[in-house]
């Protein structure tokens, strides 16, 4: 009994008592403790995937536009093709632009797949059984299923594609070859099943975008409810010109209107 | 036998004198405090998680004790607090409509019938008003107006607008707010929370509260928790009727623990009916809905006037309509106190005028709001609640007006607790819907929430300082003779529910307990009803303990033998409640005996014989009666009038 | 003349059994019961023929406790929009139906028996950060702060969450995001919250991760099984918070 103040307690009103409360309870964790966690949580991976996404988009756009030259003719294509290596000559030396395109699009392309496989793997864990019973489709089962496995197709797509035109491993007229033909080369009425797979991969990038700039969006904190008719609406539109753009080439290729 | 004997009055409330407003200042003034250093020596143990408890808890942490906080739901969040609707009671008068802190004291008393304690109430008005400070200060997001400020709205038995709300999930969002200040101290470090633990007996030693046993409803564990003081705050028994609107899990059992370790439980009978209700389909029902009081700000309620009329409520033209309330009641109209409305729907009902399956109900129509206020306006306030209906019902009240009709809700009575809001056990307090303090004989709508919170987070934190300061107490063991005892208590009894293995379901016992006290201990009571009660129920007591059927274990998640024995105890309290229901032979608020009416079927107060809280004392066998008398020196007391 | 139904039921008597579908026929079943009402039934007749009823969590039985969480044929809380399992009536099924009646299947949600399981990590994300730090008594008059309407308004449709976890259950990802992102919204946005709000949104998030649940890829399942129709805009606010609180460290 002796550590209470029986008297002494009516001098101190109940404000003064609290002020020198014992138990300050401590701060939520503050993000300041740990800087780059942030971007380790799984908010944090889905805006890496936003981010990288946006420039693969990007860059999606200037090649969709440059492809369109083929419609330009021979000249104008290969020039451009030769252009993209000069860009910024003499202050740049020659090929450096590319190079740090590429370079950026494939530490993009690596982050992006990064973040989707360590996501994909986090929900893998996160539901350690599964239900008996899957539901008929409700919202988006899309976003799943698009996304990851066709994210996989567009990766294979890619590679193909690399080696095709880029390297001309796998193209009938080989490396050394001018653009445009390799181009004619591949798409050519005999060809016609490499068109075939260059639509569906294109196809596929489309359907990924539709629901992926929508998704970035979001992911970037700029969706609001009443913005999302329009954020779908934009979605849908670039990923539906880019599948048109991308898609006119081999078939006016193969359909003979470019030769 | 006698049905009980009559003890010594209680005369100390450890109620200040003086002025009435100043009383509270005084006492806290009076009462000792506990320094800040040493306030983490002492340890606190608060049962329940509703408003009482989880403010109790939150502000206990804050202040620096060591607080243990249980609850029976998987989350603090999950409270039955969380399902009141209408709002909160505060005398701001944010409104300039003439409210005032004497005003609330002044109508709470009257709502009560005069039936409970001057000081209480007033503290009550005096501390509503820093309740909503300290929920806006939360983040609770309370209705507000154009302009940004709180929004209010006016409830049944009042002609001020003081209720504030949150649509019609107030009890939800003041929760949430006292669960996320409880979390933050979780965080902290000064509570440590039990979740999925009940309740089942209560340590004394030497005659002062020392802790509890608890059941760790995972694992079936029996543990003791000891403390310096015991905080209960486990709600109320609503669900002796089984059908209420009370959660399914809300139970007597920490209460009546405590009152047969010696707490006094003071006037049982006062149960409190609530009008709006959603009425019974069916034999299966497991609960009733409550549709909020607030739909009668809007809403009107009838009946056809003529008898078995069954013709759908469109065809039914306005002058074959009995506006019964607006007729009866002229100035107070649908907005009459809940004993009032739900003694009128009865009457209606027993006249055979009600509407529905069986003639259980009377219509609440908003076609004549929807055409003043159009639909948007109605949508808007009562949106939430129209959806729950359909849902519900499968009919919706923008088409045809709701049915409604009466059903138990809130309880009054409970464990008597002082002033300081200590029960006749040192250093067991007792807050919220548990103590019998503030209501009276029928509590004002959107003022449970304001009791709750002004007990948690303002009154408990101060006067229980009183008692601890005289600390420290000495540490008491786990294996100190009351400690095993009390745990011997509860594991005896579990071993008795799981052996019998008879041919009965527990909820076949308490359908039928509740059954028959709706029957004889509901809207309406006699001498002569409640004696066949008393004597059915001891009938039915016997047959529990003869053949009821708990099936699986201890050491596992068993809800049939939680269930069990909650109706057990609900069992000893229903008795409890007849006696007291039986002895009171006046009427006063919630409770009404046919044999006290005026002639036009008003409840009919006794205050010369009956002016005074009914305490019982628990011996096992007749209860022993002391009498606490209720003196009015500031509200006159009169006839309750609404005409 | 009630419905007759089957019902598949996932039984599993602790956290170290496996489990496994057990099938139950059912008779005269009203329509007008509740869900729960009708596993009341089955429960009554389990236990009579000495049995072990089907364990499940219920309280207020008026869809505001949070309490109830079946998965009704891969559906949590059933096939009705907008509604918690213990609102759910049986007039929206069809005599002859054959139910399946699962848990909530989640890592950081453990079975506990049958039905049951533990959703406590959903409290451990309050603690990091769901509240706003104001010990009682240290509040201002309520008219001190207002509260534009709308604002208001967008925070009470995310306070409303009941905490059920259904965003959990039905999220390809088993991402307690919908559930985090309403607490973050609805206090971030009234002005009481500011002061914590960055602080807040980064610790709920890092606690979320650390309770197993995964993360959201905006797949938008879970608003559809909200009970409270929680918006998807949350779990957008959430992320721009998140960001500017990345940005400001
Ligand atoms: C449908 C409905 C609507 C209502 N609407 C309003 C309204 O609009 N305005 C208003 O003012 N009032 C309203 N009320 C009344 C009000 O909600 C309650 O009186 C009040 O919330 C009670 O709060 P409490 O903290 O005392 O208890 P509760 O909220 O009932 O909490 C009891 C706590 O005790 C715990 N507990 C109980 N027994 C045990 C045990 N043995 N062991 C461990 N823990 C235990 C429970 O887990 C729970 O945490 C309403 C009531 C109902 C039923
Ligand atoms: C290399 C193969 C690729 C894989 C495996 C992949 C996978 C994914 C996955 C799983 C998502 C998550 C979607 C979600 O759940 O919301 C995603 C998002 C996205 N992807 Fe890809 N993708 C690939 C290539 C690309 C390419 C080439 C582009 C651009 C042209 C792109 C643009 C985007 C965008 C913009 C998003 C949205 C980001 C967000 O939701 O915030 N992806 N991708
Ligand atoms: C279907 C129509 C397409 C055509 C005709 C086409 C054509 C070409 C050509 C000709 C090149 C070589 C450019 C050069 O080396 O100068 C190229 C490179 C490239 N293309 Fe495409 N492409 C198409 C679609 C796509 C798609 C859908 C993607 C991505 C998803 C893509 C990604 C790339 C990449 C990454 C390079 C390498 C760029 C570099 O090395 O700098 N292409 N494409
Ligand atoms: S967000 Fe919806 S589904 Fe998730 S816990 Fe809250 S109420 Fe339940
Ligand atoms: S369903 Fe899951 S992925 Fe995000 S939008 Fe909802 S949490
Ligand atoms: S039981 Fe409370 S929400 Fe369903």
């Amino acid at each position: 009994m002796s550590w209470t103040y029986p008297g002494i307690g009516h001098n101190f009103p109940d404000v003064a008592s609290r002020s020198n409360t014992v138990t300050a309870p401590r701060p939520p964790r503050a993000a300041a403790a740990r800087p780059g966690s942030v971007y380790r949580s799984s908010v944090g991976k889905k805006a890496v995937m936003a981010v990288t996404g946006a420039i693969l988009v990007l860059y999606l756009v200037a090649h969709m536009v440059g492809n369109l030259k083929v419609f330009l003719g021979r000249a104008d294509f290969d020039h451009y093709a030769h252009w993209l290596r000069t860009i910024g000559e003499p202050a740049l030396p020659h090929r450096v632009f590319l190079t740090i395109v590429e370079v950026v699009l494939t530490v993009a392309v690596i982050l992006h797949m990064w973040s989707a496989v360590s996501l994909a793997r986090r929900a893998r864990r996160a539901r350690p059984v599964r239900y008996a019973v899957r539901p008929a489709a409700r919202e988006h089962r899309y976003a799943t299923h698009v996304m990851r496995y066709g994210g996989v197709v567009i990766l294979l797509f890619v590679i193909w594609h690399l080696l095709d035109l880029t390297f001309g491993a796998v193209n009938p007229r080989g490396g050394g070859a001018e653009p445009y033909d390799k181009v004619v080369a591949d798409f050519a009425p005999s060809h016609w099943y490499v068109t075939a797979f260059y639509v569906i991969a294109v196809i596929m990038v489309g359907l990924h975008l539709r629901h992926g700039i929508w998704s970035a969006f979001q992911t970037l904190g700029l969706g609001r409810r009443r913005r999302q008719r329009g954020l779908r609406l934009f979605a849908g539109t670039v990923a539906a010109l880019l599948v048109i753009g991308f898609v006119s080439v081999p078939v006016m290729v193969t359909i003979g209107v470019v030769s | 036998m006698d049905l009980f004997t009559e003890g010594e009055p209680i005369h100390d409330t450890r109620a200040p004198d003086g002025p009435i407003e100043e009383r509270w200042d005084q006492r806290r003034f009076g009462g000792k405090l506990v320094n800040p250093a040493n306030r983490r020596k002492l340890s606190v143990i608060v049962v329940g998680t509703g408003l009482a408890g989880g403010s109790a808890a939150a502000t206990l942490g804050e202040l620096g004790y060591r607080v243990k906080s249980f609850c029976y739901q998987d989350s603090p969040r999950r409270a039955h607090s969380i399902a009141a609707q209408g709002g909160i009671n505060a005398a701001k008068n944010y409104r300039n409509d003439g409210d005032s802190i004497q005003r609330l004291f002044y109508d709470t008393v009257k709502g009560g019938d005069y039936r409970s304690r001057e000081s209480n109430v007033h503290r009550l008005a005096q501390v509503s008003v820093e309740i909503i400070d300290q929920c806006v200060a939360q983040g609770v997001p309370f209705a507000r107006e154009y302009g940004g400020l709180l929004d209010t709205r006016s409830f049944g038995g009042v002609q001020v607008s003081r209720t504030f709300y949150a649509r019609g999930q107030t009890g939800q969002q003041l929760l949430l707010g006292a669960y996320q200040a409880l979390e933050r101290q979780v965080a902290a470090g000064t509570v440590e929370m039990f979740t999925r633990h009940e309740m089942l007996e209560l340590i004394v030693i030497d005659g002062v509260a020392r802790g509890i046993v608890a059941r760790d409803m995972v694992t079936g564990e029996i543990e003791t928790h000891t403390a310096d003081a015991v905080v209960l705050a486990s709600g109320g028994y609503g669900n002796v009727f089984f059908l209420s609107t009370n959660a399914k899990g809300c139970n007597v059992t920490a209460t009546w623990r405590a009152h047969r370790k010696g707490a006094l439980f003071a006037n049982p009978c006062y149960t409190q009916i609530h009008p709006t209700c959603i009425p019974q389909s069916g034999e299966h029902q497991s609960k009733l809905t409550l549709m909020s009081e607030s739909l009668r700000n809007d809403g009107r309620v009838w009946v056809p006037v003529a008898k078995g009329d069954t013709r759908a409520p469109g065809d039914i033209p306005e002058d074959e309509r009995d506006y019964y309330l607006e007729r009866r009641y002229p100035s107070f109209g649908n907005l009459v106190p809940r004993d009032i409305a739900s003694r009128a729907a009865k009457s209606v009902c027993d006249e055979g005028r009600g509407v529905g399956p069986g003639g259980l109900g009377v219509y609440l129509d908003f076609a004549e709001a929807i055409a003043r206020l159009g639909r948007d306006a109605v949508a808007n306030k009562y949106g939430n609640l129209f959806e729950m209906y359909e849902r519900i019902t499968g009919e919706d009240p923008f088409e045809v007006p709701m049915r409604i009709y009466p059903a138990v809700h809130y309880t009054m009575g409970g464990l008597w607790v002082d002033y300081d809001l200590q029960s006749t056990i040192p250093g067991l307090f007792v807050i919220g819907e548990a103590n019998f303090s503030d209501h009276g004989a029928n509590r004002l709508g959107a003022s449970a929430l304001m009791q709750g919170l002004a007990d948690g987070y303002f009154v408990l934190p101060n006067t229980i300082s009183d008692y601890l300061s005289g600390g420290p107490f000495e540490k008491v063991g786990d294996d100190h003779e009351a400690v095993v005892a009390a745990r011997k208590t509860v594991t005896d009894r579990i071993e008795r529910l799981l052996s019998i293995d008879g041919d009965r379901t527990p909820d076949s016992f308490h359908r039928e307990l509740g059954a028959l006290m709706w029957e004889y201990c509901g809207m309406e009571r006699t001498d002569e009803g409640l004696r066949k009660a008393l004597d059915r129920i001891r009938e039915l007591r016997t047959e529990f303990w003869g053949s009821v059927k708990v099936p699986g274990e201890n050491e596992e998640l068993n809800q049939a033998l939680e269930k069990a024995g909650r109706i057990a105890d609900f069992f000893e309290l229903a008795e409890l409640m007849c006696v007291d229901a039986l002895h009171r032979a006046e009427s006063c608020g919630g409770h009404f005996r046919a044999e006290s009416q005026t002639p036009d079927g008003e409840a009919l107060r006794d205050d010369e014989n009956f002016a005074y809280v009914a305490a019982w004392e628990y011996t096992g066998e007749a209860p022993v009666l002391h009498k606490e008398n209720l003196e009015y020196e500031n509200v006159k007391m009169v006839q309750r009038s609404y005409k | 003349m009630g419905m007759k139904l089957t019902l598949k039921i996932w039984r599993q008597k602790d956290g170290a059994d496996k489990g496994r579908m057990v099938p139950y026929e059912l008779e005269d079943i009203s329509p007008d019961m509740s869900f729960l009402e009708m596993l009341d039934v089955l429960n009554e007749r389990l236990i009579l023929d000495g049995e072990d009823p089907v364990a499940f969590d219920h309280d207020c039985r008026e869809g505001i406790c949070g309490m109830c969480s079946l998965v009704i044929d891969g559906t949590p809380h059933g096939p009705q929009r907008a509604t918690t399992t213990c609102q759910l009536h049986m007039r929206h099924f069809q005599d002859g139906d054959v139910i399946t009646i699962e848990p909530w299947r989640a890592g950081a949600f453990p079975v506990i028996k049958d039905l049951v399981v533990d959703r406590t990590a959903l409290d451990r994300i309050i603690q990091a950060g769901g509240y706003v730090s104001a010990p009682t008594g240290s509040a201002p008059d309520a008219a001190a702060i207002p509260v534009p309407q709308a604002d208001a308004h967008d925070a009470f449709d995310a306070a409303t969450c009941i905490g059920c976890g259904a965003c959990v259950a039905a999220c390809p990802n088993a991402s307690a995001m919908l559930f985090t992102a309403a607490k973050v919204t609805h206090l971030g946005l009234l002005p009481q919250g500011q002061p914590e709000r960055y602080g807040r949104v980064t610790a709920m998030v890092a606690q979320m991760d650390a309770e197993g649940f995964g993360g959201c890829t905006n797949t938008g399942e879970c608003t559809a099984v909200c009970p409270k129709g929680i918006p998807f805009e949350t779990i957008t606010r959430l992320n721009a918070d998140l960001l500017t609180a990345a940005r400001r460290s």
